[in-house]
């Protein structure tokens, strides 16, 4: 296991701080919903964002922290992983009645069976992580796609690292 | 009629060999129900990349058109029983041809044979056309549909039959009598163990690399008699068919999560093999289709597992950290190579059946995943991991390894029922587009299977009775 860094409140959200910075300049992985009628500003209390505690607001917040990577057959969760899984605990920890499922993927350079057990096992390192960082273990399930479910296309290295992943998704 | 009444039930024990020609009389009919067909059919474009030059693969054999006694209609979608001959003597050129083994030609371009020539060949005519061996068969309709085909196998230069062989068949299965043909003439000139004749599960796969479909899909092992068993709405993995060909293990993600299920084509019915919430994956029969092998990851930590056919309480064959999963019994049951990756990366093992006595058997670098026992025992078939994916085979011992295929990425081996050539699939770089191919074990005949779109997972099945 690799060492399990434990982040005080304000460690967290330091370490948030700087993956906001670090990830400034980049695009959200996926554009929030276009306002909603009318009936929308109630629950967003005025604001046009998502309503917050949906996987909208989960998604926009993270700015790409819902998703962890791995390198090449590894599972650990390293210092970057840590910041990432440091900010969807925060955002987890605001919202206790949420509960969310870790994605664990492969890469195609491997086979199809171990390819699922090695998903699983990623998608169990970031939910462990989560759980040591205080998000109760009821909160969080995990699921393997194996390589089934690429995200990049390419058959090259970085698309297989972009592919190599555990992907934190919220239940509405 | 009889044929309407088996419609559903399993093509497996209902078609009979008589090992002595049925020539006159034949004994009390037995029909054989093939599961209704969906898609038609279809010989596809086989292609052959490497012909072998091993002494009796030379061999030159002409394959004449079957004969009949009477040309009439048939329920068979091939015509009459004239048309069904020449259909038949069709699947057996494109056996022995496509599968590098002979040189056959025929049935068009060769001389027609009548009914009574059948079992007194014209030698003279096959020696001038330089035909090493000649087959020659018969297509009788009996009352009630039901079609006999007579095979026979003669030596043109020692002017002798060799081998014949008849069967009894339903409408629907008149390939099945081909591919019998095709088993008795190629067991009697290689002395192998026939192959023909059995059947393929595997995966069908549609639409772009980030959304495909996958399903679960049978065939011939010439890919004719197509079929889906799933419609795509959940994704379907590494199926294996059962040794009596009654049912399909394989995983959906029906539920949500992985799980193997067992999939039964007599009543097009499935269920779980085990009720947990942790995820399941690669499912195995042992050779006499009592248990089920299994692997199922807790808490990121995957082993293999052991459960009756029939149900019960599931027995834990592994318990080391890391990944332990696939497994296939060795031919009589009483060990199983298996997958772990607790040496640090994917290697293979052997253990007894019991999970006593494991131990590493692949020590030649690289990567080592999805071992398949031979059904003949001498062998263990893999996917080598050095970069590419490759196919390979070893020795049990671990010994002997040497590469059958040289390509980009080729997984997941399955052997043919007489061990002698080997299936799997390839993937293709970018696109992702998977297709089956086979190869024999000196690696040289190497073709893709015709699927109607793109395919993964091949699982063959055995030899039908």
């Amino acid at each position: 296991m690799p060492a399990l860094l434990k982040f005080g409140p304000t460690a967290t959200l330091l370490a948030g701080a700087i993956a906001l910075s670090a990830c400034a300049s980049k695009a959200p992985k996926e554009l929030p919903p276009e306002p909603g009628p009318a009936t929308n500003t109630d629950t967003n209390s005025g604001s046009l964002g998502p309503a917050p505690g949906s996987q909208a607001d989960f998604v926009q917040l993270m700015q790409g922290s819902d998703t962890i990577y791995f390198d090449t057959d590894r599972y650990d969760i390293d210092s970057s992983d840590q910041v990432a899984l440091a900010k969807q605990a925060q955002w987890l920890g605001r919202y206790p009645n949420k509960r969310a499922t870790i994605e664990g993927h492969a890469d195609e350079r491997g086979t199809r069976e171990y390819n699922l057990a090695l998903g699983e096992r990623r998608a169990n390192a970031a939910k462990n992580y989560l759980v040591s960082l205080g998000i109760a273990a009821s909160r969080l399930s995990t699921i393997s796609y194996g390589k089934e479910r690429p995200v990049a296309l390419g058959s090259n290295e970085q698309a297989w690292a972009q592919n190599r992943r555990a992907v934190t998704v919220t239940i509405d | 009629m009889k044929t309407a009444a088996l419609a559903l039930a399993l093509a497996s024990a209902s078609f009979l060999a008589f090992p002595a020609l049925a020539q006159e009389a034949a004994p009390s009919p037995t029909v054989a129900a093939q599961p209704v067909a969906g898609e038609p059919e279809g010989e596809g474009g086989l292609t052959v990349t490497v012909s072998d030059e091993s002494e009796w693969q030379d061999l030159g054999i002409a394959i004449t058109s079957f004969a009949t006694d009477q040309d009439v209609p048939t329920q068979t979608n091939a015509g009459t029983t004239a048309q069904l001959g020449r259909a038949i003597s069709g699947v057996i050129a494109a056996d022995l041809r496509n599968n590098g083994l002979f040189k056959p030609s025929g049935p068009q371009g060769l001389p027609e044979v009548s009914y009574a020539q059948v079992q007194m060949p014209d030698y003279p005519v096959w020696s001038m056309r330089s035909a090493d061996m000649l087959v020659q068969g018969y297509v009788r309709a009996s009352a009630g549909g039901t079609l006999t085909v007579g095979c026979y196998l003669y030596d043109v230069a020692l002017k002798q039959q060799l081998v014949k062989g008849g069967w009894q068949f339903g409408a629907s299965d008149w390939r099945r009598a081909a591919h019998k043909c095709s088993d008795l003439v190629y067991s009697r000139l290689s002395g192998e163990s026939p192959f023909f004749d059995s059947r393929i599960a595997y995966i069908a796969e549609t639409g772009p690399k980030d959304r495909r479909m996958k399903r679960l899909a049978v065939m011939d092992s010439d890919g004719a008699n197509h079929r889906y068993l799933t419609s795509g709405q959940a994704t379907a993995l590494t199926p294996r068919y059962s040794p009596d060909y009654q049912q399909i293990l394989y995983l959906s993600y029906l539920n949500g999560q992985p799980s193997i299920y067992v999939y039964d084509l007599a009543t097009d019915s499935q269920k779980l093999i085990v009720r947990n919430s942790n995820p399941t994956f690669a499912p195995r029969w042992s050779p006499d289709g009592r248990w089920i092998l299994y692997s199922m990851a807790t808490g990121g930590n995957t082993d293999i597992y052991k459960i009756s056919a029939s149900g019960g309480s599931a027995q834990r064959l592994t318990d080391t950290p890391g990944i332990d999963i696939g497994g296939s019994f060795s031919p009589d049951g009483s060990r199983i190579v298996f997958e772990s990756d607790r040496s640090g990366s994917q290697q293979i093992y052997v253990m007894n059946s019991d999970g006593t006595n494991q131990r590493r058997i692949s020590f030649f670098g690289g990567r080592a995943a999805t071992p398949e026992w031979s059904p003949r025992g001498d062998q263990i078939a893999f996917t080598h991991i050095a970069g590419d994916l490759r196919i390979a085979v070893m020795r049990p011992d671990g010994g002997g390894m040497r590469y059958l295929t040289d390509s980009w990425q080729d997984e997941a081996p399955t052997w043919s029922p007489n061990g002698r050539i080997i299936q799997f699939f390839r993937t293709a770089r970018n696109s992702g587009q998977t297709t089956i191919w086979q190869v024999d074990l000196t690696g040289r005949n190497e073709r893709k299977l015709p699927t109607p779109v793109g395919a993964s997972d091949p699982a063959w099945g055995p030899i039908r009775p």
